[in-house]
């Protein structure tokens, strides 16, 4: 039953959001609206962590084996992408580090800052 | 088997979380950054489809389920979120200043890219919504007149990119906070990244799922401001 249960409050979450986005005329996914779904359950304690903890903990573990389709997918996007492949490439690799490098940066130096303040 | 494994509707789900499972296997075994499991669980994949002839249409018809569950799984998303609430707010003001500076790098890098590379106005528009995660960026990118073939590629490409350097530029840039990982993974990176961070440990996961919706939305506002920059 435990499963169960879990399951049907993750999928009714995920339909509220689909519902969400079909009704709202923003470009934000049902997936984002269902995270903020649950969030918001989970802090007016409507939810409990219990009643979806462990279904949740699997879902995420996996969650990396839900890309591998998409990305065997690209394979069908080559011909869009050949003609304009060098500087995509180029434009993609740079402000992947650059925005990688920049975040963890600003975020780690406001936190050393504040730590440093409180001492 | 070729005849059999281009109708079978277990055959790609199955070759999929295989090979996910031996990249994982890979990975434990000879501690290099760079045999990630996503990425050899992705060549596997070619290649098992590739020698035993199925073309993509028969393995998507299986391999679509694993695909079904990203919406639930990112809903689930807000449990390490919620466990780590405390820690969110004891940082709130670096969280909020880390995403909003990535945020802005991604966007003037790609507008200083192409510029040097002499990207014409519809590509640009096109690369704008990158990092984020692909169902915001896919809206974006058709609001603003992209391409959106080429946008999904790429923000597939580049989360699958962060999802493998994160280790050296962690290292390179000596980031060494938990939250700063999981912010840094999680805006240059989206969901892809965010499967990392989650591997990283709890803080840097849900840090990196944050990071998803944050700069996400964020991303639609100054996305729009940006497109004008060209």
């Amino acid at each position: 039953m435990k499963y169960l249960k879990q399951a049907t409050l993750i999928l009714l979450i995920s339909f509220a959001g689909e519902v969400l986005n079909v009704v709202l005329p923003l470009p934000i996914p049902a997936s984002v609206y269902g995270m903020v779904i649950l969030l918001v359950c989970l802090c007016t304690g409507l939810v409990r962590v219990g009643q979806v903890k462990e279904t949740a903990g699997f879902l995420i573990e996996i969650m990396p084996v839900m890309f591998i389709p998409a990305a065997v997918g690209l394979t069908d996007a080559w011909p869009s992408l050949q003609p304009v492949l060098v500087p995509v490439t180029l434009t993609m690799v740079l402000t992947t580090v650059l925005v990688m490098a920049v975040t963890g940066w600003v975020t780690q130096g406001v936190i050393h800052k504040e730590k440093g303040a409180k001492k | 088997m070729r005849e059999f494994a281009s109708v079978s509707l277990f055959f790609g789900a199955a070759v999929s979380l295989a090979a996910y499972a031996f990249g994982l296997a890979l990975k434990k075994k000879f501690r290099l950054a760079i045999l990630n499991p996503l990425l050899i669980a992705i060549l596997c994949v070619i290649g098992v489809n590739l020698v035993l002839g199925v073309d993509h249409e028969t393995y998507n018809s299986s391999a679509k389920y694993l695909s079904y569950l990203l919406t639930p799984a990112t809903v689930c998303l807000a449990v390490p979120l919620y466990e780590q609430l405390s820690l969110l707010r004891k940082n709130a003001k670096a969280v909020v200043c880390g995403i909003l500076a990535g945020v802005l790098a991604s966007m003037l890098g790609v507008l200083a890219c192409a510029k040097l590379f002499g990207l014409d106005e519809t590509l640009y528009v096109t690369l704008l919504p990158k990092s984020i995660t692909t169902a915001i960026g896919m809206g974006v990118a058709q609001e603003l007149g992209g391409i959106v073939t080429i946008t999904v590629a790429v923000i597939i490409l580049t989360g699958i990119l962060g999802n493998v350097i994160a280790d050296g530029i962690f290292k390179l840039c000596r980031i060494e906070e938990p939250v700063a990982k999981g912010l840094a993974l999680g805006t240059s990176a989206h969901a892809i990244g965010t499967a990392r961070a989650m591997e990283m440990g709890q803080v840097e996961g849900a840090m990196s799922s944050l990071a998803i919706a944050v700069a996400g939305l964020i991303t639609v506002v100054s996305a729009s401001v940006f497109a004008q920059l060209m």
